[in-house]
């Protein structure tokens, strides 16, 4: 797989692909495996993350400490706000309906993983309905988005405890920017600007989930992790470009990373978590959890 | 080197790919390391694993590894319980592994029948797992691949009998590696390879005189 997105960009538009088509033949070449073979596993996690949408839409799952859950429901049935009837809305329930599937241990698609696994089916699921896409438009929107994860593992991380929540949530909106942008007709220089714009927005960000459970705040970083990816869509079809180039804010997102406090890696030592209401509140709902509820 | 279908993936039982999804992997290589489940296991979690790992469901994907349940089973979420009643005895101790060690690292000490493993293993986040170690020799095992492991005694045209054995059986080698301890002394082999070796190689290898044991693990990566 590529370890640079200017050059799976640069590939791309040399020969007059899309992001996704570069990223099926060149995971067909390493893997040994057709094109029409990958495409099936990546419907199949379409599937998976629909199906996760619907579930958690419905609004009856808690996760086991009790700290999150419905919320997603409150955005379908609940008082309209300023962004009520856009997809802007519909794309933050998504958000949330598969986070808190994930937090009542549900089946999801851990994309890139399953901490950040909202954004991605949020917003390419979102955005499709608004459209009328097929699925056929999203598979390869997911080829894209897995093409943008792989260059983000390999040159920084996809791990909250090593890099901090920019590395879930930040690549998982990044994945979802690049993918979304060109499913939306965007170029792969768009969707590369868009990668590069949704990521500076997510820098710095820390994981600090209450006692280091994937919870809270993590089921709503998703939500406005989703809100980030929408801003960089949306600059980048403008036309907006961002100086600095994509696998440069990728190796500085590793850095930052590297560089972030054992304290605000997943280890709840910092941050939402080590607040007295956080701390407060994880003491008695991981007491709640060994008592089995 | 990543597959994109790794990241879009593994389909999963939450919450936490690295603590839910990547145990219940480490848990079925250490199954395949011992051939089936268990009947002790001890395992010894560090860094992000011991902390973190309760809330996670890391002690349950782990005893779900070892009983042979996959990331994306629903009993991982009733693991515990289902051990319990199927005979393996397992026991979690928090343990510093050293700065070296990654932070999701657990060590595991298994028994099967007059099998007796020790397996350390990191989850690299997104579901990507790497073993360590087992028993004492430094191994890289990414699970991505159908991988052998073996101890042979190290003497000359080892290699080339067992690459011959896999030819022959149409078995394509991905990598391999032989780490020794000291000169003349035990050499383990790692051999991942992109087809499951069947039990005619393992029959074969097992026949030759100078191996001591030999092992499969299943890939258990990859979709």
């Amino acid at each position: 797989m590529y370890k640079s997105l200017a050059e799976a960009i640069r590939d791309a538009e040399g020969s007059g692909r899309t992001l996704s088509q570069t990223a099926l033949d060149m995971e067909s070449a390493d893997q040994g495996r057709t094109v029409e073979d990958i495409r099936s596993v990546l419907a199949r996690a379409l599937g998976i993350m629909r199906g996760a949408v619907e579930q958690g839409m419905v609004g009856d799952l808690y996760s086991a400490s009790g700290l999150v859950g419905g919320d997603a429901a409150k955005l379908r049935t609940g008082p309209p706000g300023p962004l009520a009837g856009t997809p802007f809305r519909d794309v933050l329930a998504r958000a949330l309906a598969v986070q808190e599937v994930n937090a009542a241990m549900g089946v999801i698609v851990a994309a890139p993983t399953a901490g950040g696994a909202g954004v991605l089916p949020a917003v390419l699921t979102g955005l499709a309905a608004s459209k009328g896409f097929s699925d056929d438009k999203l598979v390869d929107a997911l080829a894209a988005a897995g093409l943008i994860g792989a260059v983000i593992a390999e040159r920084a991380s996809l791990s909250g405890a090593e890099g901090g929540c920019q590395a879930e949530t930040g690549a998982g909106a990044a994945m979802a920017a690049g993918s979304a942008t060109e499913m939306l007709g965007g170029t792969p220089s768009q969707a590369g600007h868009a990668i590069a714009l949704t990521l500076q927005g997510m820098l710095g960000l820390v994981c600090d989930p209450l006692g280091g459970l994937v919870e809270l705040p993590c089921v709503f970083r998703n939500a406005t992790g989703s809100a980030i990816a929408l801003a960089g869509i949306e600059m980048a079809l403008a036309g907006v470009t961002f100086a600095i180039p994509v696998d440069e804010v990728i190796d500085v997102m590793g850095e930052i990373g590297r560089e972030m406090d054992v304290r605000y890696r997943e280890t709840a030592g910092g941050g939402l978590a080590a607040t007295p209401t956080g701390r407060r509140l994880a003491r008695e709902r991981l007491y709640q959890i060994k008592r089995g509820g | 080197m990543v597959s994109l279908l790794d990241i879009i993936g593994p389909v999963m039982v939450g919450p936490s790919s690295s603590h839910t999804a990547g145990a219940c992997r480490l848990g079925l290589l250490g199954r395949g390391l011992v051939s089936g489940t268990p009947e002790k296991a001890v395992l010894e979690l560090h860094g992000s694993f011991a902390r973190t790992g309760e809330g996670h469901g890391t002690d349950k994907a782990l005893a779900a590894g070892l009983l042979g349940f996959k990331p994306d089973d629903e009993r991982i979420r009733t693991a515990l319980e289902i051990a319990e009643r199927e005979g393996l005895d397992y026991r979690f101790e928090k343990a510093a592994l050293g700065e070296e060690a990654h932070p999701n690292t657990v060590r595991m000490t298994l028994d099967h029948g007059d099998v007796h493993a020790t397996l350390t293993g990191s989850s690299l986040g997104a579901g990507r797992i790497l073993v360590t170690e087992i028993d004492g020799f430094p191994v890289e095992v990414t699970g991505s691949f159908h991988t052998i492991v073996m101890v042979a005694e190290d003497i000359p045209g080892s290699i080339a009998r067992i690459t011959g054995i896999l030819a022959e059986h149409r078995i394509n080698i991905a990598t391999l590696r032989l780490t020794r301890k000291q000169r003349g002394g035990d050499a383990f082999i790692v051999i991942e390879c992109d087809e499951p070796p069947g039990e005619g190689v393992r029959d074969e290898v097992r026949a030759l005189s100078w191996v001591r044991w030999a092992r499969r693990l299943d890939k258990v990566s990859g979709q």
